[in-house]
């Protein structure tokens, strides 16, 4: 342990920094997961596998001589297929069961995809180096790499143009009608069986996205998909669903949780710190329910 | 209990003494198979009868584990160096210092995941559905990640248990742990049907059934959901300890805390045979040990992916296991009397 957030203050502002442009990313797949977690009543485990397998295809393209920002456009044109597929041949399965049987299952296709990625891409840790250099800021005591910046910047380009497209365009109405009532919608002519698979397909493409601009980012590794499910469902239990602004601020608010907690507690006690942090978030919520008798349900 | 009963279970008992001996070579998966029945019972009783479907009774397991070996050691030895020679054979255990150290770090494997599942408890078991299964997964992998950082046992480079003493080789070995293993599962079975005759589990399938109802009988639902919490804690944590000096080598995420692994073969394997009965879970678990050797023979390298399809598989096609289906199949032999003109009024109807 060691307290140099406390006695440098331009490692606090670093710390800052780096956790708010982490947090937007985070944010981005959260809004995925509450996407369908709204509308179809289903936890998704394999939210971050498909992120990191939005990460692959960019850092292929990397590795063939493309430039990986490309992967902002082609991963989640993919993703959005094998999302597609995903959904046709298990979600659509467990859309009107037990919530606990998506999660088995949805476990299930995580367990899968980390092995068929590691078999596919190996199991090295991976970047795609963007080749964007850095920006220092306070007298180049704080340096920001541009690419974290490219990548927050695009979170926001294509979180507007979902909600966007959300609020104007017919399938988005039809996805925000089932999602408040999806028998009323039924009996109203919308088609929710197609509605919840491009629900899952637009879901995958936004893990396409953001795992593209983690790959950019950070490192990818095919089995470090968990932490990914883990925040962006942490994401959402804290904002709460359809609460775009609180997907948003929770998710900023735990990109700087985790710098902070790499510099306090050292960086092998991050994911662990994250985990940890989900178990206290949820305790802390059961007992300010239990104190009107009610329950997280 | 009948008297067919009584001979099916002396049978599976007398088989259960003389099974190593028929298939010496087997005696590492027999034990293993133990293992993996006393958790597997031990989940259902969360997740079959008490409807709490739970990925975190692998914390006691690895709990256990950890602390079997800890004591182990340390009773005889300084556990920092131990574990920072990394198994070379500094420190060598006498056959008593080894088996006292492992009847020591048994009791202590039992007996703090219990403690610790019954701290815990108040706080966690208020939660319901999937909050409750994902704040349970969280544990495990916290634990495990936070395990992962521990310098005194052994932090990344895991943590060598004491290897057996010399005497009789790997034949006594296998079947030390053999009857290790089987003695866990003898207790294990005779603690769950004992309190599967009582009211105690009544009262754990109102909860499941529905939870406010039970409470406004006035059941103190919370009492009994740590209580089951506690059982479960206690022999999950003994058979961890069992399969820490079993396996002979703990790694915090990929042996202990594998949630990846063992976390989700005892929730698989209750439901495959069936939850909330007393033999799904064991019949679940012997069948998903076949499949799963299999697997690890002839796919190897492709487990994983085939039990990925497995997971999906049992779980979309197959939600309500063996016992289940043949319940569903064979109604009579469940003692379940059917009404003939109410059964084909209700096929009408659907």
């Amino acid at each position: 342990m060691d307290f140099l957030v406390f006695q440098y203050p331009m490692i606090t502002i670093q710390a800052c920094l780096d956790g708010l442009l982490l947090g937007i990313l985070f944010a981005l797949i959260a809004y995925g997961m509450a996407l369908q977690w709204g509308v179809m009543n289903i936890i998704n485990i394999a939210q971050g596998d498909l992120v990191i397998l939005g990460g692959y295809i960019a850092y292929f393209m990397y590795l063939y001589g493309i430039h990986p920002a490309w992967g902002v456009i082609v991963s989640p044109i993919i993703m959005y297929f094998v999302g597609i597929a995903i959904y046709k041949l298990v979600i659509n399965k467990v859309v009107d069961r037990d919530l606990f049987i998506s999660i088995l299952a949805t476990f299930g296709i995580s367990i899968l995809f980390m092995q068929l990625m590691n078999f596919a891409f190996g199991a090295d840790v991976v970047l795609a180096n963007s080749g964007y250099g850095t920006t220092m800021l306070f007298d180049n005591n704080v340096v920001l790499p541009n690419s974290k910046i490219f990548s927050a910047f695009i979170s926001i380009v294509f979180a507007i143009c979902l909600v966007v497209y959300m609020k104007r365009s017919k399938l988005g109405r039809a996805i925000r009608a089932t999602a408040q009532n999806a028998r009323a919608a039924k009996i109203l002519g919308v088609d929710t069986e197609k509605v919840y698979a491009a629900t899952f397909g637009i879901n995958a493409a936004l893990c396409g996205v953001a795992g593209a601009l983690i790959s950019i980012t950070f490192t990818i590794h095919p089995y470090m998909g968990l932490p990914y499910t883990i925040r962006s469902f942490m994401i959402v239990i804290v904002a709460g669903l359809g609460n775009l602004p609180g997907v948003a601020m929770s998710g900023m608010g735990l990109g700087i949780f985790e710098e902070f907690a790499d510099y306090i507690l050292g960086t092998e006690f991050r994911i662990g710190s994250v985990f940890l942090l989900l178990v206290l978030i949820l305790v802390y919520r059961r007992f300010k329910l239990s104190r009107k008798r009610e329950y997280l349900k | 209990m009948n008297k067919n009963s009584w001979i099916l279970y002396i049978g599976i008992l007398v088989f259960g003494l003389v099974a190593p001996f028929i298939f010496p070579a087997f005696k590492v998966q027999l034990s293993i198979l133990c293992v993996l029945i006393v958790l597997a019972t031990t989940w259902n009783i969360q997740g079959g009868e008490m409807g709490y479907n739970t990925f975190g009774n692998i914390l006691f397991y690895g709990l256990g584990m950890y602390l079997c070996a800890s004591v182990q050691v340390g009773m005889f030895f300084p556990l920092a160096e131990w574990t920072e020679s990394g198994g070379e054979k500094t420190f060598v255990h006498t056959p008593s210092q080894f088996f006292q150290g492992m009847a020591a770090g048994l009791v202590v494997a039992a007996v703090v995941p219990t403690i610790v599942a019954g701290l815990i408890g108040y706080a966690i078991l208020g939660l319901r559905g999937h909050y409750f299964a994902i704040c349970t997964l969280g544990l495990g992998v916290a634990a495990g990640e936070i395990s992962g950082g521990i310098e005194i046992i052994g932090a990344g480079q895991g943590f060598t248990t004491p290897p057996f003493p010399n005497i009789g080789g790997l034949e006594a070995r296998g079947e030390f742990f053999y009857f290790l293993s089987f003695g866990a599962l003898v207790l294990t079975f005779i603690a769950v049907r004992a309190i599967y005759t009582t009211r105690f589990r009544l009262i754990l399938n109102a909860i499941r059934d529905n939870e406010d109802k039970a409470e406004a009988m006035g059941i103190e639902t919370m009492k009994y959901k740590i209580t089951g919490w506690m059982i479960s804690a206690f022999f999950c944590g003994l058979a961890g300890g069992i399969m820490g000096g079993l396996v002979g080598y703990i790694d915090s995420t990929d042996v202990a805390f594998d949630g990846r692994e063992m976390g989700v073969f005892m929730v698989l394997m209750a439901i495959l045979g069936g939850k909330g009965t007393l033999w799904g879970p064991i019949i679940g678990a012997t069948l998903f040990h076949f499949f799963k050797e299999g697997f690890w023979t002839f796919f190897l390298g492709w487990q994983y992916v085939a039990l990925g399809v497995l997971i999906v598989v049992i779980v979309i096609y197959f939600p309500e296991g063996l016992m289940g289906w043949l319940r569903e199949k064979y109604p009579e032999r469940f003692g379940e009397v059917i009404d003939e003109a109410d059964r084909k009024a209700q096929v009408e109807l659907k």
